[in-house]
C-alpha cells in the first residue's frame, strides 16, 4: 500500500454510454500499480477556480494493467458523477489515488464458494471478482445475484452472460420492469428470492454485497436471517437512499 | 542504554526515531485495521464501521453501539484526527 496517498494523473481513453444513467470509462494511469479484484480508488476533480471534489469509485478491471475501467452512475445531486457521466471526453485528465482497500477483495487463492450480490452499479467490484474468477480458471463456485431497475440499467450484461458455466451462475432481480415473459413480477429483493437464488448458508459461502446503502442493509439483514454468519458477509455501501 | 526495574533495556531518543516504525502503522491498509470502541469495548474491522462523510471530514461510528470511534476534520491544509472514542487501533504488518 505504499504510495497509496499519491495522486496519479490519468487520461480518459474512452467514455461509453452503458445504461440510461451511466457510462463506462477507461482511464490510462501511468504508474498505476495494478489492483486486486474488489478494490477501489479515489478520484479527484479540480475546477478552474481550484475547488476540488473527491469521490470513491470501485474498479471493474483487475490485474496489472495500467488502463483501468470504471462504471459510473449519475447521482441526481452529485458533484462529480454528472461530470463523469455527461461531460468527460477521451483525452481529458483526472487524478486518481489507489488502489485502496483490502477488506472487500476476492483473491484467487480463496477456495470457498462465493455469493455476489449487486444492487445497480454496485456490480462494479463484483465484476472485477467475476473477471478474476473467470480469468484464473478458479473452480470455486461463484454465483452472482444482480438487482437492477430494468434490463437496460444493467452493466456488463453480455460479458456476465459469457461467464455462465458450472462454476459461475448468474441470477437477475428486476425491481421496476422485467423482460417480457420473465417469471417473476418486478419488485425489491425479497427473502424468498434470495433463498432461491443464493448459495445456501450451509455451504458457508463468503458473501460480497455492494450497492446503495439501503440495498446493502436490506440484503445483509436477509442474509443473516437465512443463517449466513456475519463474519462471512462482506459489504460495501456507496451511499444513496 | 537505560535499564527498567525488571532488567530490560531501552534507549531514550526522540520522536524522530519513530518515523520509520510509525509509517508502517499509518500507511497500512486501514480497511482491515481493527479498532476497539472505548464505550462498549468491542473490536471491529474498520471496513465494517458506520461512516458519515461530509465536505469537512468524516465521523466513524462503532458498528456495535454506534458511539463515535474517531473523527477526521480538514481545515485549510490541516487534517485533525480525534480519537476520543477508541482505545486502540491495530494493523497487520
Amino acid at each position: 500500500m505504499v504510495g497509496a496517498s499519491l495522486w496519479l494523473t490519468g487520461t480518459v481513453v474512452s467514455a461509453e454510454s452503458a445504461t440510461p444513467s451511466g457510462r463506462i470509462l477507461m482511464v490510462d494511469v501511468p504508474g498505476w500499480p495494478g489492483n486486486l479484484a474488489g478494490q477501489h480508488l479515489d478520484l479527484r476533480l479540480t475546477a478552474e477556480d481550484g475547488y476540488q471534489a473527491v469521490r470513491s469509485y470501485s474498479i471493474a478491471s483487475v490485474g496489472s494493467a495500467t488502463t483501468i475501467e470504471l462504471a459510473v452512475d449519475e447521482l441526481p445531486d452529485g458533484e462529480v458523477s454528472p461530470y463523469l457521466v455527461r461531460d468527460v471526453q477521451p483525452g481529458d485528465q483526472l487524478e486518481v489515488r489507489g488502489p485502496l482497500g483490502g477488506y472487500f477483495v476476492w483473491r484467487e487463492t480463496q477456495p470457498e464458494p462465493v455469493q455476489l450480490i449487486a444492487g445497480g452499479s454496485g456490480v462494479v467490484p463484483l465484476m472485477a471478482m467475476s473477471r478474476a474468477h473467470h480469468r484464473t480458471g478458479s473452480t470455486a463456485p461463484f454465483r452472482l445475484l444482480y438487482s437492477v431497475r430494468t434490463p437496460e440499467n444493467a452493466y456488463f450484461t453480455d460479458e456476465l452472460a459469457g461467464f455462465e458455466s458450472d462454476s459461475f451462475r448468474l441470477d437477475w432481480v428486476y425491481t421496476r420492469s422485467a423482460p417480457e415473459g420473465w417469471p417473476a413480477a418486478p419488485g425489491r429483493l425479497m427473502r424468498d428470492t434470495l433463498e432461491a437464488a443464493a448459495i445456501p448458508a450451509e455451504q458457508q459461502p463468503t458473501v460480497y454485497v455492494c450497492g446503495p446503502t439501503g440495498f446493502v442493509e436490506a440484503a445483509s439483514r436477509l442474509l443473516l436471517d437465512l443463517g449466513h454468519e456475519e463474519a462471512r458477509v462482506r459489504t460495501e455501501r456507496f451511499g444513496g437512499y | 542504554m537505560a535499564r527498567l526495574t525488571d532488567g530490560s533495556e531501552f534507549v531514550r531518543v526522540d520522536g524522530n526515531a519513530i518515523a520509520g516504525p510509525l509509517s508502517e502503522l499509518l500507511s497500512a491498509d486501514m480497511t482491515m485495521a481493527v479498532v476497539t470502541c472505548a464505550p462498549c469495548g468491542s473490536g471491529s474491522v474498520l471496513a465494517t464501521a458506520v461512516v458519515e462523510l461530509d465536505p469537512a471530514g468524516f465521523i466513524v461510528l462503532c458498528p456495535s453501539c454506534r458511539h463515535t470511534l474517531f473523527t477526521v476534520v480538514k481545515t485549510g491544509n490541516r487534517m485533525t484526527l480525534d480519537v476520543q472514542g477508541m482505545t486502540d487501533l491495530s494493523v497487520t504488518v
